[in-house]
């Protein structure tokens, strides 16, 4: 037994001899490959792995607890610390299920900036996903490339909010500013740029690629009845065969009106995954491109008109007396939505990413709990990495696309 | 008089309250669409309660059904998905924890809330024989409120550390931490016996305790606090932190006569 003060190491009392002939491996929780802040313990016998615990809770920042702290504005910028690869998809899930509340709808123009955002976080997150992915599992150039090409992006919203990560590009209501100038030029040339760059280096270097493969091909194999048992939604439920994506099936913003296919695998497995993220890519900027010109047609207003809820405009508040008492009354007290529970899925790049607010009629919800993807995708792990390599562990943790922002919240 | 803090709920509460100002309700419609209607027939007399609610159909059953009901959810209705799990704290208001289900059809495309109410100290049955996604879920929950649940294969803290005490999302459990929270790390590398020489953690990011800088009259001949400089002080260095980039004391500098 070892003593564990006195600033000696610590190792969580595990018995790394074993008599059964298993050895006990930590993996993480600072291991690069860990995509974070995953601790795995790992039971192996030989390089099989007999049994995986994941441990999690090393970035636990308690945002459940601060939703119910702070008032529902103020909470909005901590969204973006959930899934900090793709801040706007929070932000938009949180803002959404608020809105579906306050039972208001944010104007057209919003809705095709959010709608273009949305789709922008997710070219981020799938190109953050294949460089990453590719490094994991040894194929370093990918990694160079797909960081380029998220730059780009990253630069797009740089123009658009002046955030690279935490992005809080999203209101209550609607959005806060409007695209600046030569920013639709920008976003058309990037699509054009990423439709290359998926077509002539990322699938050039990796489809094909034997090694790639040889690493991917039936590595982490999830039926379709486990994808849907054990909560795996987005890809991981897709890549199982079961074609089920929110934008289609329960459409928010603009998605029911946008021509886009959803691309399915039934290959189970991270190979088959790997061409969904490559497909969906390209599907982001086919969905892109139809916005772009949906967003001259549109009125200039940004935020919805709800005075109870939703400051007006600033012209109107430096101008007119009431507007001024109201954006008073709602920044000094926040909102007050009505009472009632919400659940509200929305897709995120990782998968289902839905806030549930219960709200008794205060200016803070009495609860809210965030329903993380990848928080579900790292409970599989136990399963999923019985009878696998070691080589392969940290494959499947990278095919799962897990971020630990939303796992520990 | 000093103004009366509830015990029980140490959240945070509106500074302002009208005494007039009744909360309105988001509507709750009855039951219409032909598949809800089908669940809810379904689940028959296991439905104490049915609305929709937001396009989503909420039933209320009792805690001691919530297997037999998920299962019916699951074999006859095609409810395949159980995308969240947890709670809702009730206790100061009625001594109850509210448990929601969170259900998905995924042919359908529908979604179903079932809600169920437990007591204080109340166990609630596992559904991860019918959910493996219920696993973490539950663990999640009991982890956060403290809730036991029967028969789940390895209901341990999640998020949270093993040795810890208390349950951070009760209404009870202040924002920033009880007394366990703030001496954790103390008690548990150095040991009780410690917290008064280590002291408690300092959360302000811009504290500053080697210097009084806030004697603006003395910026770059800063003395530790306290001390008297009604006589004049003696002449010694500072010492800046490392990370302090500025040297404002002219007399470290080193004057050149010519360019290098």
């Amino acid at each position: 037994m070892q003593v564990s003060n006195k600033l000696t190491p610590f190792f969580e009392n595990l018995n790394f001899e074993r008599d059964d002939n298993t050895m006990v491996i930590n993996f993480g929780p600072q291991h690069p490959s860990a995509h974070g802040q995953l601790r795995l313990v790992l039971e192996l016998d030989g390089e099989q792995v007999v049994k995986a615990y994941p441990d999690i809770g090393y970035l636990h920042r308690g945002i459940e607890k601060m939703a119910e702290n702070m008032t529902y504005n103020e909470f909005l910028p901590t969204t973006d610390r959930l899934d900090y690869i793709a801040s706007t998809s929070n932000n938009y899930a949180y803002a959404l299920a608020v809105e579906k509340l306050l039972g208001i709808e944010a104007p057209r123009r919003a809705q095709v900036i959010r709608t273009m955002l949305l789709e922008l976080n997710r070219v981020i997150s799938h190109l953050f996903f294949i460089a990453t992915h590719a490094l994991d599992v040894g194929a370093m150039s990918v990694f160079l490339y797909a960081f380029r090409e998220r730059e780009f992006a990253m630069d797009l919203m740089e123009d658009y909010c002046g955030a690279r990560l935490t992005h809080s590009s999203v209101r209550i209501g609607g959005v806060p500013l409007d695209l600046p100038e030569g920013w639709l030029e920008n976003m058309a040339a990037f699509c054009d740029k990423v439709d290359y760059e998926v077509e002539h280096t990322y699938e050039a270097l990796l489809t094909e690629n034997r090694i790639w493969k040889m690493r991917l091909e039936d590595v982490g194999v999830i039926s379709a009845e486990d994808a849907l048992s054990w909560g795996c939604t987005g890809p991981m439920l897709r890549g199982s065969g079961v074609k089920y994506d929110i934008r289609k099936e329960e459409p928010y913003e603009l998605y029911s009106e946008l021509d886009f296919d959803i691309p399915v695998s039934d290959r189970c497995d991270s190979y088959g995954r790997y061409r969904m993220y490559m497909e969906e890519m390209k599907q982001s900027t086919r969905i892109i491109r139809q916005l772009i010109p949906m967003y001259a047609e549109t009125e200039p207003q940004l935020m919805a008109h709800a005075p109870q809820y939703i400051s007006a405009p600033k012209e109107e508040i430096m101008t007119q007396n009431y507007a001024l008492m109201q954006h008073f009354v709602l920044v000094t007290q926040g909102m007050r939505p009505p009472k009632g529970e919400v659940y509200v899925p929305t897709e995120s790049p990782k998968g289902e990413l839905g806030f549930y607010i219960k709200s008794e009629g205060e200016p803070y919800a009495y609860r809210l709990k965030c329903r993380a993807p990848s928080f579900f995708h790292t409970g599989l792990l136990q399963e999923l990495l019985v009878g696998t390599y070691i080589a392969d562990v940290v494959t499947i943790i990278g095919t799962t696309n897990i971020v630990f922002g939303e796992v520990d919240r | 008089m000093r103004k009366y803090v509830p015990k029980d709920n140490v959240q945070g509460k509106a500074y302002y309250t009208d005494r007039f100002w009744v909360a309105p309700r988001v509507p709750r419609s009855e039951v219409e669409d032909a598949h809800f209607s089908a669940v809810v027939e379904a689940l028959g007399d296991l439905a104490k309660e049915s609305y929709v609610e937001i396009g989503q159909l909420v039933v209320h059953i009792d805690a001691s059904n919530n297997v037999a009901a998920l299962k019916t959810l699951k074999e006859k209705c095609g409810y395949t998905q159980c995308s969240e799990q947890s709670a809702v704290d009730y206790l100061a208001q009625d001594g109850e924890f509210e448990l929601f289900y969170q259900l998905l059809n995924v042919t359908e495309a529908k979604r179903v809330r079932v809600v169920c109410r437990i007591t204080e100290g109340e166990a609630i049955e596992s559904v991860t024989s019918l959910f493996k996604s219920a696993n973490f879920a539950e663990r999640e929950m009991f982890d956060m409120f403290g809730i036991k649940v029967n028969n789940h294969p390895f209901l341990k803290r999640i998020i949270m550390p093993d040795d810890w005490e208390g349950h951070p999302l009760l209404k009870t459990y202040p924002l920033h931490g009880d007394e366990f929270a703030s001496w954790y790390e103390v008690d548990k590398i150095f040991g009780k016996e410690y917290r008064d020489i280590i002291g408690p953690e300092n959360r302000d990011p811009a504290h500053i305790d080697r210097y009084d800088t806030k004697r603006f009259a003395r910026i770059g001949y800063e003395v530790p606090f306290g001390t008297d400089i009604s006589e004049g002080e003696e002449e010694q260095a500072i010492e800046y932190s490392d990370t302090f980039l500025v040297d404002y004391n002219k007399k470290a500098s080193k004057t050149l006569d010519k360019r290098r």
